[in-house]
């Protein structure tokens, strides 16, 4: 059996990494998942959260936000519409993405009067940002909800 | 015939034109490398996307239950045609051409008696379309204040489009821009972004089975409106290496015919010369003879 896997971590913008890795954790969107080499193929959503990727040289972390992961036999691709390592990850990054939260949480307010389900969503969202913050050791502004 | 003095100040305002023009050919050409760099980078994100995303319209596709964005509201009564062009000019046919694929599909679907509204990204489209169809615009996304195309500015168009797709104001949207072929060649193409259309389904589709975390269709769901954002993206940045691929070539025109201007001013502006001085002579030796 395989002990490694190709892992590949791209943005719209850039592609951020793309190398053999041991394993991946992944914040899906219906729980954390690890994939290693021979995971069932999966596509799954992303929450906003930590990605690790653990090489044979030591674990790399990103913060994701939005997109999704393909575990395939072939490798495991990670989609996500912002991503950013955690090393170079600056409190300005941190409330443009609390900012992004926010918004979606008003705006999902202000257009759905009675309906709970994305009020919700964008609940949850609001709260992985701030969750994304604790962990990561940068306050996430308390959100007003 | 004009006299020494005016050829002279025309012969050196237009070098001055030859480097202007030659300047802006070579920041055109710096800036082309950094827009195919950033088409180049985006590329592995749009080529997985539209993959993951075609195999699963394909699955969950032609059922009642799928998204409105991938079914489409089963009419094509308003067409929604979302022009995308430069902020500047000099830049050759660049921004004319892809107008004109917008009016050729314009006119045809006004033929057809459908409703048309237009909405403009980039100054100089709008202005274009404006003198014709200044009715059917909805919108315009002023793009003057953006040095380097990020994929939020992609979002924000996405937010609006997909803001006007819910509330119904639009059956089916096209996306106009200039597919970069080389620094020659800008191919004007316009794409349907909703319903969303992917060229043939995935047969590396069939050979994976996948779960799904969580449905099928929640995914198609949460994915859909960001392949919207995802092709304006990618139709944002090639439009941008088309941009300065066709006002290098553009550039590169105007410098060499600046070149030629200067050699003809320059050829008659020594023959004035020694026009004058032959005159001078003629006057001279027949001024000695008089006497």
């Amino acid at each position: 059996m395989a002990d490694t896997i190709q892992f590949d971590l791209v943005s719209p913008e850039r592609s951020l990494a793309s190398h053999a890795v041991k394993s991946v954790s992944i914040p899906g969107a219906d729980g954390d998942m690890t994939a290693m080499p021979d995971h069932a193929p999966v596509i799954t959503t992303l929450r906003p959260g930590l990605l690790k990727a653990e090489a044979n040289d030591g674990v790399t972390e990103y913060v994701v936000s939005g997109g999704f992961a393909e575990i395939s036999p072939e490798g495991i691709s990670v989609l996500a519409e912002r991503a950013i390592p955690r090393s170079t990850i600056t409190q300005a990054d941190m409330d443009s993405l609390m900012a992004e939260a926010q918004s979606r949480y008003d705006q999902a307010k202000a257009n759905f009067q009675n309906e709970p389900g994305p009020v919700d969503d964008a609940v949850k969202l609001l709260s992985d940002m701030v969750a994304v913050g604790d962990e990561i050791g940068l306050a996430a502004k308390q959100p007003n909800l | 015939m004009p006299s020494l003095k005016d050829l002279k100040n025309r012969i050196e305002s237009v070098k001055s034109t030859r480097k202007i023009t030659k300047a802006m050919q070579m920041v055109a050409a710096a800036k082309l490398r950094r827009a195919q760099e950033a088409a180049e980078q985006a590329r592995p994100y749009t080529e997985r996307f539209n993959a993951v995303l075609g195999g699963l319209a394909a699955s969950v596709g032609g059922s009642d239950s799928a998204p409105l964005l991938l079914r489409g509201t089963s009419s094509d009564q308003v067409h929604l045609l979302v022009v995308m062009t430069s902020e500047r000019g000099l830049c050759g046919g660049f921004n004319t051409n892809i107008v004109k694929r917008a009016r050729a599909r314009i006119i045809e679907l006004v033929a057809q008696g459908k409703t048309v509204k237009i909405l403009t990204v980039g100054k100089k489209g709008r202005d274009q379309l404006k003198r014709d169809y200044a009715k059917h615009f909805v919108g315009h996304v002023d793009m003057t204040e953006v040095k380097n195309v990020g994929y939020a500015d992609a979002q924000g168009i996405a937010k609006d489009v997909l803001g006007r797709f819910d509330a119904g104001e639009f059956d089916i949207a096209t996306i106009f821009y200039a597919r970069f072929q080389n620094v020659v060649t800008q191919i004007p193409t316009a794409q349907q972004i909703i319903p969303a259309d992917f060229d043939a389904p995935e047969d590396a589709g069939a050979s994976t089975l996948y779960d799904y975390e969580p449905s099928e269709e929640a995914i198609l769901a949460d994915l859909l409106p960001r392949g919207v954002a995802t092709q304006i993206f990618a139709a944002l940045l090639e439009n941008g290496a088309s941009e300065q691929g066709a006002r290098m070539s553009a550039m590169d025109n105007a410098t060499r015919n600046a070149g030629e201007m200067i050699e003809k001013l320059t050829i008659e502006y020594n023959r004035s010369r020694q026009a004058v001085i032959t005159n001078e002579l003629i006057e001279i030796i027949s001024g000695a003879e008089a006497l």
